[in-house]
């Protein structure tokens, strides 16, 4: 009795209309050890039984400050602690600051670097979404998916590990272009990858866009409209899904994008089914550009000439690129000297990570799980 | 006191022990029973894991012993020696018993389970009535073990889980109910809820329940199939113990033998509730086509199929020895499923011999038939995505119930009528 008092106190009885069973509220703490946050997020929920009255995201717990140590690396020596940002595509982190820095250097990677940093980016854009799948499907409980996507996504990492040696971390490019040469049978792997891709995004499609189960647990859930994802600044495919083509591969073409047909998948409705439809249709989207530009890959030099001692000039810049999480953006500030003075990263999953609150108020506790799954954040990349 | 034990070893015999009174064989054949189940349980584990992962492109279990049979044994022994944590907020003695009360309600319904006309431990003349209430009684102990735990993770699931499973209560009585309305449509009109009297008027009606007014039964068999994966909390409703939102649900906060124990009894509940569907429209222990394909040639065809199941398992057991590495690190490994394989073929060889043959033919089939229905269970579990909580109650409450009540009525009207 004194037990239920104590826990009583601070709800502020009033009459006998305002009892205990009416006080519903619950809050509880999901994370940051927790298997469907996708690695550290710890998400405060305050519930109404299973619904959901509020969210507060609490952050930072993978914090490794990664822009602080920009400051005291060269800007080679930098490249590779952007990989380990958002670790699953690491390969699109890279091509992000190597093109800023390219852009302050004033240089210009050669077209056979474009084509081999398209085919891997590209490459990587599947991988990621196909890591995405797999959890977004295990967070709402279908578990077969997951083993299906890992199985695939193992042969994208094996040409990395070809490639580069490496497979998450890749490291693949440098700034003015690459630093390996294709290794040998590089374009005869990446056309058997492509042929043994297409059948497979076709078998995941088999096990969910249809079922009963993933239509009702998706569609109509974690809804947002074009303006909030515009106000919020979400890019990528969540941005894509609420009905706005805007992928920066088309508006602000990089590298040589331009050379390449491709259509940019766009949803309706903005809710999680229309997301998973989006970035299902990009996962054939990559396929295709990884065909054209294997098809024509130019012999030729893979490194721009590039000063042994990179010094720009004094200014600044912001590149971005369309990362498989949306924009991914490098605010570079040179001070004249070997280092950079400020490396301001604009993490996609950082910016869409606002967008939860929105999306899951008065939905119920399940959905939280999904809009996580289906916002594809990596923490990495969140806490930087 | 020799022919009291004696008694019931005659071919003769039709009833079971504990109708006949015969305290003795009602023992054993509660032992039996339990063991027996438990037995399932470990095989179930095995298989669901062994099934699951070649669903998934994976192996399974494959160190412990050959192919990981002895996996199940490996993980009850690290359970057993686990450090016992009761949490310190925790009610203890509601957490003690919480367990023991779900493994209780599970394994007591097998009381009544016809394993044959004369292989069930009792005859209750209410037996399905027995059963269903019996096996409700496991919602206590998920309440308690929510409440208990003092946590709000398991309070949340053992809530979730308390109402899913009283509300998927009364579709599955009500195509039970429907069912029992059939017993009653024999030439000699009587109705019987004995689980035993059940399978015999399907019997006498030359039909499985399942087949009965033809879409009829199959609908209500449909609704019960639907509304048993629900009660045990399995995928695609197990959200109770749904791992990404909820940890683990209502025994989060169990560990070591206690959470064994809650494992022991959902096994034993989803082999309960498949037994009742057996029971109830696939004829029970009766062989397939006991109408159709008569005589005594029929009837020798179909009493060899257990000790050729048998001996099918051990070539399969004699496969894998051919299929073991040639390496001396696997060399146990091989002799040991080398004498499995010899055990499995041995069991077989004596399922062969006349009178066994023609004593376990009733419990072949029905183990056979619930096999596979713990074969579905674990089909669905790794094919479907999980239902959301207020889906899973639309589809109990506006999709179940209406249509198990609508084919009641019309079993019932169909009934006077013929």
């Amino acid at each position: 009795m004194t037990d239920a008092t104590k826990y009583l106190s601070h709800l502020e009885l009033g009459g006998p209309d305002k009892t205990y069973l009416d006080s519903n509220e619950l809050i509880i703490n999901m994370g940051p050890q927790h298997p469907a946050t996708h690695g550290v997020l710890r998400v405060i929920l305050k519930l109404d039984g299973e619904k959901v009255l509020g969210t507060e995201c609490v952050i930072g717990y993978l914090h490794r400050g990664v822009e602080k140590i920009a400051e005291h690396r060269t800007y080679t020596m930098f490249n590779p602690y952007v990989d380990r940002m958002d670790y699953v595509a690491a390969v699109s982190n890279g091509l992000g600051y190597c093109e800023a820095v390219e852009k302050l250097l004033n240089i210009e990677a050669p077209p056979r670097a474009n084509y081999i940093r398209v085919i891997l980016t590209e490459l990587n854009r599947l991988a990621s979404h196909q890591l995405w799948l797999g959890t977004h499907a295990l967070d709402i409980g279908a578990m077969t998916p997951l083993f299906y996507t890992f199985r695939d996504r193992e042969e994208i990492l094996k040409i990395f590990e070809k490639y580069c040696g490496a497979r998450l971390t890749t490291h693949a490019f440098r700034i003015g272009g690459c630093q390996y040469e294709t290794y040998e049978g590089f374009e005869r792997d990446v056309k058997k990858f492509v042929d043994f891709a297409r059948p497979k995004i076709v078998e995941y499609e088999e096990l969910l866009t249809t079922n009963r189960i993933w239509l009702e647990r998706t569609k109509g859930v974690g809804k947002i409209s074009a303006k909030d994802c515009i106000a919020l600044g979400v890019t990528g495919p969540v941005l894509r899904a609420s009905g706005v083509k805007w992928d920066l591969r088309k508006a602000q073409p990089y590298a040589n994008y331009p050379e390449f047909d491709f259509e940019i998948p766009i949803g309706q409705n903005g809710d999680t089914y229309d997301r998973y439809l989006v970035r299902m249709e990009e996962m054939r989207q990559s396929l295709r550009i990884i065909e054209q530009a294997v098809a024509k890959i130019p012999e030729g030099p893979i490194m721009a000439k590039v000063p042994k001692v990179m010094k720009p000039a004094v200014g600044e810049i912001y590149h971005s690129i369309e990362a498989p999480k949306g924009e991914l953006g490098y605010f570079v500030v040179s001070d004249g000297s070997t280092q950079p003075y400020r490396v301001r990263v604009r993490p996609p999953s950082f910016v869409n990570l606002q967008a939860l609150d929105l999306m899951v108020r008065g939905q119920l506790v399940a959905d939280v799980i999904a809009v996580i799954g289906t916002l594809d954040i990596v923490l990495g990349e969140v806490d930087r | 006191m020799l022919d009291y034990i004696t008694s019931y070893l005659s071919d003769s015999v039709k009833i079971t022990p504990g109708q006949a009174g015969n305290v003795f064989w009602a023992l054993v054949y509660i032992l039996i029973i339990f063991g027996g189940v438990s037995v399932a349980v470990i095989a179930m584990n095995w298989l669901e894991r062994k099934a699951l992962a070649h669903f998934q492109i994976r192996l399974g279990p494959m160190r412990v012993g050959p192919h990981g049979l002895l996996q199940p044994i490996a993980d009850a022994l690290k359970l057993f020696t686990k450090e016992d944590i009761i949490p310190a907020a925790a009610d203890k003695l509601v957490f003690w018993i919480a367990p023991l009360i779900i493994l209780c309600a599970s394994f007591t319904t097998y009381i009544v389970v016809p394993f044959g006309p004369a292989h069930a431990v009792t005859d209750l003349n209410i037996g399905i009535l027995f059963m269903l209430g019996v096996s409700s009684l496991a919602v206590l102990g998920v309440v308690m073990a929510g409440w208990a735990s003092n946590s709000h993770y398991p309070l949340i699931g053992a809530l979730r889980s308390s109402a899913q499973m009283v509300s998927y209560e009364i579709a599955m009585g009500l195509a039970v109910v429907s069912a029992v309305l059939m017993t009653s449509l024999n030439a000699t009109g009587t109705g019987t809820l004995s689980m035993i009297g059940i399978v015999h008027a399907q019997q006498a009606q030359h039909v499985w329940f399942l087949f009965k007014f033809f879409p009829l039964g199959l609908i209500a068999f449909v609704i019960f199939a639907i509304a048993m994966v629900a009660e045990t909390n399995r995928a695609p409703f197990d959200l109770p113990e749904a791992e990404s939102e909820l940890t683990a649900g209502f025994h989060t906060e169990y560990s070591g033998l206690r959470w064994s124990l809650f494992m022991l009894g959902e096994y034993a509940a989803m082999i309960a509730v498949s037994s009742i569907a057996v029971t109830l429209w696939l004829g029970g222990w009766m062989r397939p086509f006991p109408n159709a394909l008569t005589g005594e040639t029929w009837d020798l065809v179909f009493s060899l199929f257990p000790g050729f199941t048998f001996l099918a398992l051990s070539v399969f057991a004699f496969v894998g020895v051919i299929r073991m590495p040639k390496h001396p690190y696997f060399r146990l490994q091989t002799m040991g499923l080398a004498g499995f394989g010899a055990v499995l073929g041995l069991i077989g060889l004596i399922l062969f011999v006349p009178p066994v043959r023609d004593r376990v033919q009733d419990i072949y089939w029905f183990s056979a038939k619930v096999a596979g229905f713990m074969y579905l269970y674990i089909w669905y579990r790794a094919t479907f995505p999980r239902y959301r909580f207020d889906q899973l109650m639309k589809v109990g409450w506006k999709v179940l119930l209406p249509v198990a009540l609508g084919v009641l009525i019309v079993t019932a009207i169909l009934g006077v009528l013929l």
